[in-house]
């Protein structure tokens, strides 16, 4: 029993910390869980979530949501919303890797027609996209060019043949946060991430193919929507990567520099020195702002371009455009990333800085900054649970203005790496899931038990509680059939 | 045992104790520790390159830190596994100098068995201290 004594019951999904927990919290943390979940949290979680309570111009909670686990200065599923004013920015609360996220695809493809040809689509993408460690991007640029990259973001896709304007449309933000400013990263960020450009990765990211089946839609009309249902058992793909090594260089050069300013310029004491921060209209917090939006932009474009690479192994092996596929992009979510945004604070709309750390932006029905065709059922989200057991897609509510309209980013593990890989062997995983109908390409059979389904908590349980507490709402459950792991 | 592996720290991350009798064998150590993260087979893995590196801190921790940062540096951006070979730190007017040979081989995913990438060194519990029988360190990676 991890749960600490002063854990106090707010409602069925809502645990709060008070102010009394622990010396210098300057608000109540607060998590989103189940009886179940929280009982099953890491201690690190309410010792990581109450750290960033005590942070300079923490503003009503600190938060972490039910997927959320043990991190590094904030838990994995924290959020924070500053006072640009008077708060700080921390690459801690954004984590290594900025703009880790999701995209959700569309195709108009039945189960029944990929099943022939699944385990040649599963073979081509593995073939296609550059996964695990060391892999190299297949676009070759030189760093210059690179630089344009990350402060164009999905912008600089478009202008090279790799996305549609749909795509930008669908991603936020338009696929570039603006204010990117390639002059605020070192050369040495450039060098690690400019040859990533089109790459997976390893760990927990992967591209997986999935069915919508009838029983499983769960709000029709929002299915309907986000365009889920226009064929029975219709394939998607959904998948999950970063900024690759140019955004955990990004996020280690500024942990360095806001180490050495913050006590000794800024005279800011902190708990733990993995929530190292500046003050956010100091220079170096200004500085890493805009560093971070370059990793922020380097990500977009590589999910970008990854989905162009996705359109053309479907094209190829289904002998159709992407369009006559209706290989439509629902939506691009963000997990790791710091964003300015308007909120009501004590009836008033106030600008706030808020850190997401493996969460997702699940802005409700009407809120500014959603593409028109989403104004009235709120935003996707996207919410991947391990390879073996599915996914959700969600929607933002209205009620979700408490944690600054967030919700859960995927299962969140419960067992170590280690443990895992103690409980499971990789290649007799890869042979129980195609019996189970999943068939699973890997870089790394070590990788592969890492991932397995039980060292994930229940993901039905998470979006289950997101919904009870009002930050998004059930529209479909998304089931594997394939699925490419770095 | 040099090194090992901790789970008790990091569920989504990899977490190690690593220790030797003088600092610049606990460098190795980390180092080694580090890699084996990414590498199954690291016996495999050829010194058909060498470089030097020379990384200047104000103390243990952080040269340390910028120690290991160095590998997954040279990892994303040549692609290459590399393992210390000889290491020297000493004092300097900064703090301290490490001086070191690293040697290793660009990634050959026939021959190395690859498993999760590292992406950061992470201050979370990080320490680095001297202790009775020389030096420990702990050190938790992002991956």
């Amino acid at each position: 029993m991890n749960v600490p004594a002063e854990l106090k019951r707010i409602s069925e999904t809502i645990w709060e910390l008070p102010v009394s927990h622990k010396e210098g919290m300057l608000v109540p943390a607060r998590i989103v869980a189940s009886e179940k979940l929280i009982h099953e949290m890491d201690a690190g979680v309410f010792e990581q979530v109450s750290n960033v309570a005590t942070l300079p111009g923490i503003q009503r909670y600190a938060y972490c949501m039910p997927d959320g686990h043990w991190g590094y200065g904030f838990p994995i599923g924290g959020v924070a919303a500053m006072d640009p004013g008077s708060g700080v920015i921390s690459p801690g609360g954004i984590g290594f890797d900025i703009n880790c996220g999701m995209r959700l695809v569309l195709t108009n493809l039945t189960a029944e027609q990929v099943q022939p040809k699944l385990h040649q689509l599963i073979d081509r993408l593995f073939a296609r996209i550059p996964t695990g460690v060391g892999c190299q991007g297949f676009i070759k640029m030189k760093s210059d060019d690179f630089r344009s990259v990350v402060q164009q973001g999905s912008r600089w896709c478009l202008k090279n043949g790799f996305a549609t304007q749909n795509d930008l449309d669908m991603t936020e933000e338009g696929g570039c946060f603006p204010g990117a400013n390639a002059s605020d990263i070192s050369q040495k960020a450039v060098e690690r991430g400019y040859n990533q450009l089109g790459t997976l990765g390893s760990g927990n990211h992967y591209c997986e193919v999935q069915v919508v089946q009838p029983q499983n839609i769960i709000d029709q009309d929002l299915a309907d929507a986000f365009g889920l249902t226009t064929v029975p058992n219709q394939v998607v793909i959904m998948f999950h990567c970063g900024s690759r090594g140019f955004g955990h260089q990004v996020a280690t050069d500024y942990l360095k520099l806001f180490l050495s300013v913050m006590e000794r310029k800024y005279g800011i004491k902190i708990v733990d020195r993995e929530l190292a921060c500046a003050p956010f209209h100091s220079p170096e917090g200004q500085a890493y702002f805009s560093a971070m939006k370059c990793a922020v932009n380097m990500a977009f474009a590589n999910r970008q371009v990854i989905l162009h690479r996705i359109r053309e192994v479907f094209s190829d092996l289904f002998h159709a455009s992407p369009d006559e596929l209706g290989m439509r992009m629902v939506y691009d979510v963000a997990h790791n990333t710091a964003k300015l945004e308007r909120h009501l604070v004590n009836s008033s709309r106030k600008e706030l800085l808020v850190h997401r750390k493996g969460s997702t932006r699940a802005f409700g029905p009407g809120m500014p900054g959603l593409p028109e065709c989403y104004q009235k059922t709120g935003q996707p989200v996207i919410i991947g649970g391990s390879m073996e057991t599915g996914s959700y897609l969600l929607a933002g509510m209205s009620t979700g203005g408490d944690a600054w309209f967030t919700t859960a980013h995927g299962s969140g593990r419960t067992m170590s790496r280690h443990e895992a890989k103690k409980n499971f062997r990789g290649d007799k995983l890869q042979r129980d899931m195609e019996q189970r109908g999943i068939y699973v390409r890997t870089d790394s059979f070590g990788g592969l038990a890492e991932e397995a389904g039980a060292a994930y908590k229940n993901i039905d349980e998470v979006v289950e509680a997101t919904e009870l507490a009002g930050l998004s709402k059930r529209v479909a459950r998304l089931v594997p059939i394939g699925n490419i792991k770095g | 045992m040099p090194f090992e592996y901790r789970s008790d720290i990091a569920h989504a991350d990899v977490a190690f104790d690593a220790w030797a009798p003088t600092l610049e064998e606990l460098f190795g150590e980390a180092a080694r520790a580090t890699m084996e993260v990414m590498v199954e087979n690291l016996a495999e893995v050829r010194p058909a390159q060498t470089l030097e590196v020379k990384l200047e801190q104000e103390n243990e921790e952080m040269l340390l830190f910028d120690f290991l940062n160095e590998l997954l540096f040279y990892k994303d951006a040549r692609r290459l596994i590399l393992l210390p070979g000889e290491i020297e730190i000493s004092p300097s007017d900064g703090g301290l100098t490490v001086r070191a040979t690293l040697l290793g081989e660009e990634i050959a995913p026939t021959r190395h068995e690859m498993r999760t990438d590292v992406k950061a060194v992470t201050m979370l519990r990080y320490k680095v201290e001297r202790v009775a029988q020389g030096w420990r360190a702990t050190v938790v990676l992002d991956v």
